[in-house]
C-alpha cells in the first residue's frame, strides 16, 4: 500500500482511500482530501515535518503522520 | 419599525469574511465570546439599516462536529434561526468553499452567495458563470471584492432581501443508497422537527453525528430501525456514512465547477506561488524566518516598544502626572494618606494597564500584519515540527518570543494559536522565559554572587528554554490537557497586502479588550497591593508606615517558613518576592529598602553585606533567583491570563502549577545542589527534595495515560469491515 507520505516531491499521487476514523479523517476529507482526487506534493517544511500538497486549487499543510493515513496510488 | 433581521455571516477562514464584516458595519460592532467558550462573537448593525444585525460566525470549513468554532456556529444557525445567511465564497479558491455552501443550504435558512475576491478572479482572467452557479445552488449569488468595498451593498440587500421572502432549497442531491436512507429517517423520526429543516437533520442522523443524536433523543428502537438503512448504503458504498456525505458534496462540487468555472491558466504560477517559493524554501525560510521575527523582537520590544512604554510609565505618568497631582493634593492640604491613596494608588493602579497599551498596540500591529498578509500560517508550517513534540502548536513560538520582553503581550499573542489546548499550554508555560522586567533581579544576583557574571542571563533565558519543555511534556499527559492530538490538516493561504483598515481596527480591538478586562483586574490588583505595601501597624497605631511595618512585611514574616526548605525563609527575601507580584522590578527596589540601602536600581559591591543577609548561602541566593523566574507572573500577567484562558479551572490550575513548579525547581537546587557543593547538611527537606526529583522524572517519563495506542488497529478494522 502507497501512502501519501511516501509520495515524492514533485509528484501528483491520486487518492484511493482514506484510513483512520472520527475527527481526524473528518477533518482530511472536509479540506478536500477525498476519494479519486489528485493531490500535487508541492514541499517540505526546511525541518522535514510537515509537507505541503496543492489540493483543490489551494495549498495545504499536513503532517507526515496524517498523511500516512491517506492512500494513494 | 418592524422586527430585527438577523443575518449571519459564514465563510471559511481566510475568505475576507473579517474585511466583509467591517465593510458592512463600519465601526459599529460589539465584540465579545460565544457562551461559555473562548471563540469570538462579534455582531453589528448593517449600515443604513438600524434593523439589521449582523452575526459574525467563525470561520470554518465545514459544519462537523469536532472543532469548537464549527460547533458554536452550527448552534447558531441551528438553534437561534438566523433570518438569512449571507456566505461569503473566495472565488479564487472556490472548490473548497462551496463545500461549507452545500451544508449551509441545507439548514432550510435562506441563503446568499457573496463571491469575494472577484478583482482577483478577474485579473487572472479566470471566469465565474455566476447565473449558471446561482441556478445550480438555488440561491442568488453576487459579486464582490470586500477589500475594494465593490458589491457588499448589494450583497447585504440580496441578504435582507431573501431573509423577508426567499426560501432556499438544496438542490443538489446524494447518490440513491443515501437518499433512500435519507427518506426513511425523514420518515422515521422527523415529523416533529419544521420541514424546512428535517433534511439537515436526515442527514446528520445519517452522518451518526453525535451531537445531533444526543439532542434529539431517538428511541432506541427507531434508532436500530434507521442504523440498517445506514448499514445498507455503507455496503453498497463501501465507506462509512460520514465519508460518503463527504465524499458525494465534493464530487456534486466537482461536476458544479465544470460547468460553472472557467481558469484561464491552469498550471501556471501566481505571485503568490512565488512568493511562497522563496518564503518556505527549504534552505531560506528559516534564516527568511529569523530576519522577520528579529524585526519583530527587535521593534516591539528592544527599541520602539522600550521607549513607548518607559514614556509612558515614567515620564507621562511618573514625571508628569503623579507628581502634578501629588503637588495640587499638597498646595489644597490634603492628608498624607490621600495623597499617597490618589497618587500611588488610583494613579498608580491605572498607569499599570495603560502602561502596556502602547507596546501591546505594536506587537498587535505586527502579529495582525503577519497573520492578514498570509505569512503566521507559514510560521506554524515551518516551526511545527519543533513545538508539536512539547505538545505545542508551531505559532507557540511568537508568544514565546514576545515573552522574552514582556509576557503581558505574550500571553495576548497567543491568541493566533486556534487549538484551544494548544493556546492554554502556551499562556500557562510562555511567562517561564525571563521577561524584561526579571533582568534587574538576574543583574542583581549576578552581582552579588559571582560578580556580574555576563553569562547568567543567557543561563537564565536557557534555563527558562527548559523549564518550558519540561513543563509541557509533563502537562500534555495530565488529564486536563488530554484528548486527541490536534490535527494539523492546515490551509496555507494566498499572500496579500494587508488592508490597513483592518489591522488598525484589529489593533484597537484587542487593545481596548485588554485595558476593558485584564486592566479592571489589575487595577484592583495594584490598589490592593499599594495597602498591603504602604498602610500596616507602627507602635500599635495603623496608618501610613514604613515598608518593614507594612502588611506586606508582615504577611511575609508570616509564611517565611514556608520557604526555608528553599534557602531563603527570611521576612526580607519573602517580601520582596511578593512584592514581585506587582511587578517583577519592584524585587530589586524592595530589596534595597529592605536592607536599608534605599533605592537600589543595580547591584554594586559595597552591598555585599546587606545583601548578604537575606541569603546564608550562595545557593540560597540562586534559589531565590529561580523561585521567582518561575512562579506565577506579575499581576498585569496575571490579570491577561485570567481573561485569556476563558475558564476559571484553567486559571486557577495555571497558578497552581506556576507555584508548584518554581517552588519544586528551587527546593532541588537549594537542597540537592547544597547538599552537593558541601553548603548544607541532609535534612528532611533534602530527603523531600530527592522525593520531588523522582516525582518530576515519573511525571517526564510516564507513558501518556490518555494514548490507547492498541485500541486503533481494531477500530479501523470495524470500519474497514
Amino acid at each position: 500500500m502507497k501512502t501519501l507520505k511516501q509520495a515524492k516531491i514533485g509528484e501528483t499521487a491520486r487518492v484511493v482511500k482514506l484510513h483512520g476514523e472520527g475527527a481526524l479523517k473528518r477533518r482530511i476529507m472536509d479540506m478536500g482530501i477525498t476519494k479519486g482526487v489528485d493531490v500535487y506534493i508541492r514541499k517540505v517544511a526546511p525541518l522535514g515535518d510537515p509537507v505541503e500538497v496543492t489540493v483543490r486549487g489551494y495549498e495545504l499543510s499536513i503532517r507526515k503522520t496524517e498523511a500516512e493515513s491517506i492512500e494513494v496510488q | 419599525m418592524g422586527k430585527e433581521i438577523k443575518i449571519a455571516l459564514a465563510g471559511n477562514p481566510n475568505s475576507g469574511k473579517t474585511t466583509l464584516f467591517n465593510a458592512l458595519t463600519g465601526s459599529n460592532q460589539y465584540v465579545g465570546n460565544w457562551p461559555g467558550v473562548t471563540v469570538e462573537k462579534k455582531e453589528g448593525k448593517l449600515k443604513k439599516h438600524d434593523d439589521v444585525i449582523v452575526e459574525d460566525l467563525p470561520g470554518i470549513y465545514s459544519l462537523s462536529p469536532y472543532t469548537l468554532e464549527e460547533v458554536v456556529s452550527r448552534n447558531y444557525l441551528v438553534t437561534e434561526r438566523p433570518d438569512a445567511v449571507l456566505n461569503i465564497v473566495d472565488g479564487t479558491n472556490l472548490e473548497r468553499n462551496l463545500y461549507l455552501t452545500t451544508q449551509l443550504t441545507e439548514l432550510g435558512i435562506p441563503v446568499v452567495i457573496a463571491i469575494n475576491m472577484m478583482d482577483i478572479v478577474r485579473k487572472n482572467g479566470d471566469q465565474i458563470h455566476i447565473q449558471e452557479l446561482s441556478r445550480e445552488l438555488g440561491c442568488k449569488v453576487v459579486e464582490i471584492s470586500a477589500l475594494k468595498g465593490t458589491g457588499v451593498q448589494e450583497a447585504a440587500e440580496a441578504a435582507v432581501a431573501a431573509a423577508k421572502s426567499a426560501k432556499t432549497i438544496p438542490m443538489h442531491t446524494f447518490s440513491g443508497p443515501v437518499e433512500h436512507a435519507i427518506a426513511h429517517i425523514e420518515e422515521a423520526e422527523l415529523n416533529g422537527v419544521p420541514p424546512e429543516q428535517q433534511r439537515w437533520y436526515a442527514i446528520k442522523i445519517f452522518e451518526r453525528d453525535e451531537k445531533v443524536l444526543a439532542q434529539l433523543n431517538i428511541p432506541k428502537q427507531t434508532l436500530d430501525h434507521i442504523e440498517l438503512d445506514i448499514k445498507a448504503a455503507e455496503q453498497e458504498l463501501d465507506d462509512d456514512a460520514e465519508s460518503i456525505i463527504t465524499n458525494e458534496r465534493y464530487v456534486y462540487i466537482a461536476t458544479l465547477m465544470k460547468g460553472c468555472y472557467k481558469k484561464k491558466n491552469a498550471g501556471k504560477m501566481s505571485p503568490s506561488d512565488k512568493i511562497d517559493k522563496v518564503v518556505t524554501n527549504r534552505w531560506l525560510a528559516l534564516p527568511i524566518f529569523a530576519g522577520i521575527m528579529f524585526l519583530v523582537y527587535y521593534i516591539s520590544v528592544t527599541t520602539l516598544g522600550t521607549v513607548v512604554t518607559d514614556w509612558t510609565n515614567d515620564t507621562l505618568f511618573g514625571e508628569w502626572i503623579q507628581p502634578g497631582v501629588s503637588g495640587f493634593l499638597t498646595n489644597i492640604g490634603a492628608a498624607e494618606w490621600v495623597n499617597s491613596l490618589v497618587v500611588d494608588g488610583i494613579i498608580g493602579g491605572l498607569a499599570a494597564p495603560i502602561g502596556f497599551a502602547p507596546q501591546m498596540a505594536i506587537v498587535f500591529l505586527f502579529l495582525s500584519i503577519l497573520e492578514d498578509c498570509g505569512y503566521m500560517a507559514r510560521v506554524a508550517f515551518i516551526m511545527d515540527r519543533v513545538f508539536r513534540k512539547f505538545g505545542l502548536s508551531g505559532k507557540s513560538f511568537i508568544p514565546f518570543l514576545i515573552s522574552s520582553g514582556c509576557g503581558v503581550p505574550g500571553i495576548m499573542a497567543s491568541r493566533t494559536i486556534e487549538n484551544e489546548k494548544d493556546r492554554r499550554m502556551t499562556m500557562m508555560t510562555t511567562t517561564f522565559i525571563p521577561c524584561g522586567a526579571k533582568l534587574p533581579v538576574i543583574a542583581l544576583i549576578a552581582g552579588f554572587l559571582m560578580g556580574g557574571a555576563w553569562w547568567m542571563a543567557p543561563m537564565m533565558y536557557f534555563s527558562g528554554i527548559i523549564v518550558v519543555i519540561l513543563s509541557c511534556i509533563i502537562l500534555k499527559k495530565m488529564k486536563i490537557f488530554a484528548g486527541d492530538p490536534a490535527p494539523f490538516v492546515m490551509e496555507l493561504p494566498q499572500y496579500h497586502f494587508p488592508s490597513i483598515k483592518g489591522v488598525l481596527l484589529h489593533v484597537w480591538e484587542r487593545v481596548w479588550a485588554f485595558l476593558k478586562k485584564a486592566g479592571t483586574i489589575l487595577f484592583l490588583c495594584c490598589a490592593a497591593m499599594w495597602f498591603l505595601g504602604s498602610f500596616g501597624i507602627q507602635d500599635g497605631v495603623f496608618g501610613l508606615v514604613d515598608t518593614e511595618s507594612s502588611f506586606l512585611a508582615v504577611i511575609g514574616g508570616g509564611i517565611a517558613w514556608i520557604f526555608k526548605p528553599l534557602g531563603f525563609g527570611t521576612w526580607q527575601a519573602v517580601a520582596s518576592s511578593l512584592s514581585g507580584f506587582v511587578a517583577k522590578e519592584g524585587i530589586v527596589s524592595t530589596m534595597g529598602v529592605l536592607s536599608g540601602l534605599g533605592e537600589v536600581e543595580e547591584y554594586a559591591v559595597s552591598m555585599h553585606d546587606q545583601f548578604a543577609a537575606f541569603f546564608p548561602t550562595s545557593i540560597a541566593a540562586v534559589s531565590f533567583l529561580l523561585f521567582n523566574m518561575f512562579d506565577s507572573p506579575c499581576l498585569a500577567a496575571i490579570s491577561t491570563m485570567s481573561r485569556e484562558m476563558g475558564s476559571r479551572k484553567f486559571f486557577w490550575f495555571a497558578i497552581l502549577f506556576q507555584n508548584l513548579l518554581a517552588y519544586a525547581v528551587s527546593l532541588m537546587v537549594y537542597q540537592i545542589g547544597g547538599l552537593i557543593l558541601g553548603e548544607i547538611a541532609f535534612s528532611a527537606a533534602t530527603a523531600a527534595a530527592f522525593l520531588v526529583l523522582a516525582a518530576v522524572l515519573y511525571l517526564l517519563l510516564r507513558r501518556d495515560p490518555n494514548k490507547h495506542p492498541e485500541r486503533l488497529p481494531e477500530r479501523q478494522a470495524a470500519y474497514t469491515r
